[in-house]
């Protein structure tokens, strides 16, 4: 009797094991699907409207901004002597930083919709580097496309810690306390933006803007930009600020021509 | 026959186990039922669509967990990747200590704590996704020695070297130079986590408790992965384990336990008045756990102290009472002002119009009833009532060698009392707070200035406010009644009546064995 209750007992646990292997194939994905683009690029060839970026029409533009330059408040430092003495001056916060006339750099502007929907474009082979120094992070805001390697590497000798806050790709948080290290990392899905951080040092911020194309660019310090290689169509082009917020243009590409797209944000 | 079955039974159960897959998946689970689990057990806090937005949701620091991003403190997998199922399962077993969240292992089933785990990972496509396959990582076994004084030492050298120091502080009490500006990545506010608090770890309390969260992270919160400094060989991982046995070692072997009397002892060699009194070394030390003040509007769900240490000794005629807590800010203090405004932001306040920020001073009041009570009768706990008010002694850090005496009619009001006799002095250390009182035993003022008594169960209560977590009036942290008695010396009669009794015993045995052996001896005789 005992030894018929033991086997029961066995029928029913590999009953449960069964159950469970089935679980995961008719579990039904609840909320939102996942970004239709999530598909390694690498694994993708690129089309030929995309291939050769020098081919295919240019946006260029000039951000610019109304109203006076917010005044950026000076970073303390004096925590962390080894940063303060990279600096001749008080360093500022980043937020926005203003050229001569009002010009506005540090601005992402992309191809926000337009391209067609089944493009795949084959992610560089070289890294986006993002670079920490002198408590801050170099460069303030980057472009970097799905699957492409961006390289966080410390040139200061003290803790930071890096934190992506993201919603689509996977956050994370990693210390670096030591000048020299490195760290890897690629985003599965488009995003604009990655937040990343540090903990340590309030005031680091950058921004990265994950794209599925490389029809994106980041305006200079004379708010200038520049996009190459479009496919003729009619696109929208989007432009983020960090604190201005977001802009949009439309401009259509008929050729190898090359076409302007200024914006101006209001400061507030 | 019998044997065959039980052998078929057994070879089928050892067949299942190990076909079984790897130890990070479980068995069975069921999201339809795992939803009637979580919407009767989870949703008032998670909310109903597992954003961390149910109903009790704006009453907590740190907030309940967001499960849409699928982002988990407590894992054994890198920074950046999903939690295994076993992860997930010992967040709902364990709970998290030092939040909200408790443990479910005592009141729900197995079945139904695997089921909503299984419906948890519902609320994010992430767990659907075969890229995001989480690989468990390696931590291997700590490595012996860890808890002389030369591993302690090497733990300390990398405490500071890879810069834990930067937010837990020199002394590990989460007073760090970058600690009042931590956010989680909601932007809620979060406290660096006070290592001499073990048990309040989200984690666990143990040496590899530790050690797993310096190499997972604890992702969503500004506490990193430490891995990389092995895998790049800045570190061993010995190293590595004696920054975890370092950590572990800021706190007492156990977590304490509340004692409920207070015992004063006499002292002769005069009133530690100063806190850091060598005579204080000598003198037991009482945990008592504070909570937040939620009776009374403005009710306070956050409070910054957990509990404090206290002690206590008397002389003939004076008493002095050590009351320590760990604060990671010595308010008021601007660099915490930033922290103030998150947490008020963060939390519901009672009122209709929020409160802006100010700098408030730490507080702690230690309340007393007016006389010694008679039989178990005691004043309302929460600072007396109009009727029957309580003493209390009030020390504020704006004005830290001294103290204010006074009645406490009800949370809202407290009347000082002239010539209180109440005298106070404090340090502050590295994010902790002693504040020594004194004052004398007798009283010339009967009728509402306890007069202290030898052999008697005097009712104590303990009151804490950080001014720097947004704490004043009536948003504090409050304990309920315990008791101090003021030992008196021991009679000597106390030791020498046991042994006279002994002694007796022993004889009077003696007597009555050697008349028993005489008695035989005599009928042997005969």
């Amino acid at each position: 009797m005992k030894g018929r209750i033991f086997s029961v007992v066995g029928g029913m646990l590999l009953l449960t094991v069964c159950s469970k292997g089935a679980a995961p194939a008719r579990e039904p994905s609840a909320g939102p699907t996942p970004p239709a683009s999530t598909n390694p690029p690498s694994a993708a060839p690129a089309p030929a409207s995309a291939s050769g970026s020098a081919a295919g029409g240019t946006i260029t533009g000039k951000v610019k901004f109304t109203g006076t330059p917010p005044r950026m408040a000076t970073i303390d430092m004096s925590e962390e002597a080894a940063c303060k003495a990279k600096y001749p001056s008080p360093p500022k916060d980043e937020a926005v930083v203003a050229g001569a006339g009002n010009t506005l750099a540090d601005v992402f502007v992309y191809v926000s919709a337009g391209l067609p929907a089944n493009a795949k474009y084959q992610a560089p082979a070289e890294a986006v580097v993002l670079d920490q120094n002198g408590c801050r992070y170099h460069p303030h805001v980057l472009g970097i496309m799905v699957g492409q390697k961006l390289e966080i590497k410390n040139s200061d000798p003290l803790l930071h810690n890096i934190t992506a806050v993201a919603k689509k790709n996977r956050g994370f948080n990693v210390s670096q306390p030591n000048a020299g290290m490195t760290r890897d990392v690629t985003f599965s899905a488009p995003e604009v933006m990655v937040n990343l951080e540090c903990n340590v040092h309030g005031w680091m911020k950058a921004y990265a803007g994950v794209r599925p194309d490389p029809f994106y660019a980041v305006s200079g310090p004379d708010g200038s930009f520049t996009i190459k290689g479009l496919p003729p169509g009619t696109y929208t082009i989007e432009a983020w600020h960090e604190k201005f917020g977001t802009q949009t243009a439309t401009v259509t590409i008929a050729g190898t021509e090359s076409k302007t797209a200024n914006f101006t944000f209001a400061a507030h | 026959m019998k044997a065959v079955w039980r052998f078929g039974g057994l070879a089928v159960g050892c067949a299942v186990l190990l076909t079984a897959q790897p130890l990070n998946r479980l068995t069975a689970q069921d999201t339809t039922a795992g939803k009637q689990v979580y919407q009767k057990w989870c949703a008032g806090c998670h909310g109903e669509s597992g954003a961390g937005d149910g109903v009790a949701s704006k009453r907590m620091i740190p907030p309940p967990r967001d499960f849409t991003g699928a982002v988990y403190q407590i894992r054994t997998t890198p920074s950046g990747q999903l939690p295994t199922d076993a992860d997930l399962l010992r967040s709902v077993d364990e709970g998290l200590p030092g939040t909200a969240m408790p443990g479910w292992k005592m009141r729900l089933s197995d079945r139904d704590r695997r089921d909503v785990v299984a419906y948890i990972k519902t609320f994010s496509t992430f767990f659907g996704d075969t890229a995001q396959r989480p690989q468990v990582l390696q931590f291997g076994k700590e490595p012996g020695g860890g808890t002389g004084d030369e591993a302690l030492r090497v733990g300390r050298q990398f405490y500071d070297s890879i810069g834990c120091r930067k937010c837990h502080g020199d002394m590990g009490r989460g007073d760090g130079p970058s600690a009042p500006t931590l956010k989680d990545d909601a932007g809620h506010p979060i406290f660096a986590a006070d290592l001499h608090q073990n048990w309040r770890f989200n984690g666990g309390p143990t040496t590899s408790d530790i050690y797993q969260r310096l190499r997972t992270g604890l992702d969503g919160t500004p506490m990193p992965s430490f891995s990389d400094l092995l895998e790049q060989k800045f570190l061993t991982e010995t190293e590595l384990w004696r920054v975890a046995e370092y950590v572990r070692s800021l706190s007492p072997n156990e977590a304490p336990v509340v004692r409920d009397v207070i015992h004063a002892p006499l002292v002769t060699r005069g009133l530690p008045r100063a806190p850091d009194d060598s005579s204080w070394k000598g003198a037991d030390t009482y945990w008592f756990p504070l909570v937040g003040q939620v009776i009374r509007k403005s009710r306070w769900f956050a409070p910054a102290v957990n509990g404090v240490w206290v002690s206590a000794v008397h002389t003939a005629d004076s008493i002095a009472l050590r009351v320590t807590w760990d604060d990671r800010s010595q308010s008021p203090t601007p660099d915490w002002l930033g922290h103030v405004g998150r947490v008020l932001a963060t939390l519901q306040a009672d009122d209709s119009t929020a409160e802006a920020p100010a700098l408030w001073p730490d507080q702690v009041a230690v309340q007393f009833p007016v006389a010694i009570p008679v039989g178990m009768e005691r004043p309302y706990f929460l600072m007396g009532s109009p009727s029957n008010p309580v003493y209390q002694w009030r020390w504020t850090s704006s004005s830290r060698d001294a103290a204010v005496a006074g009645l406490a009619r009800g949370i809202e009001r407290f009347d000082s009392l002239p010539r209180s006799g109440v005298a106070a002095r404090a340090v502050y250390d590295h994010g902790q707070w002693r504040v020594v009182f004194t004052r004398a035993l007798a009283s010339s003022d009967t009728a509402s200035q306890l007069p202290f008594r030898n052999g008697r169960a005097i009712p104590v209560a303990f009151f804490a406010w950080d001014g720097s977590n947004g704490e004043h009036g009536t948003r504090m942290a409050i304990s309920t009644w315990y008791f101090l008695a003021l030992d008196q010396p021991v009679p000597a009669r106390v030791f020498i009546s046991p042994v006279l009794a002994m002694m007796l015993t022993l004889g009077l045995g003696l007597v009555v064995i050697w008349r028993a052996q005489r008695k035989t001896s005599y009928r042997r005789q005969q």
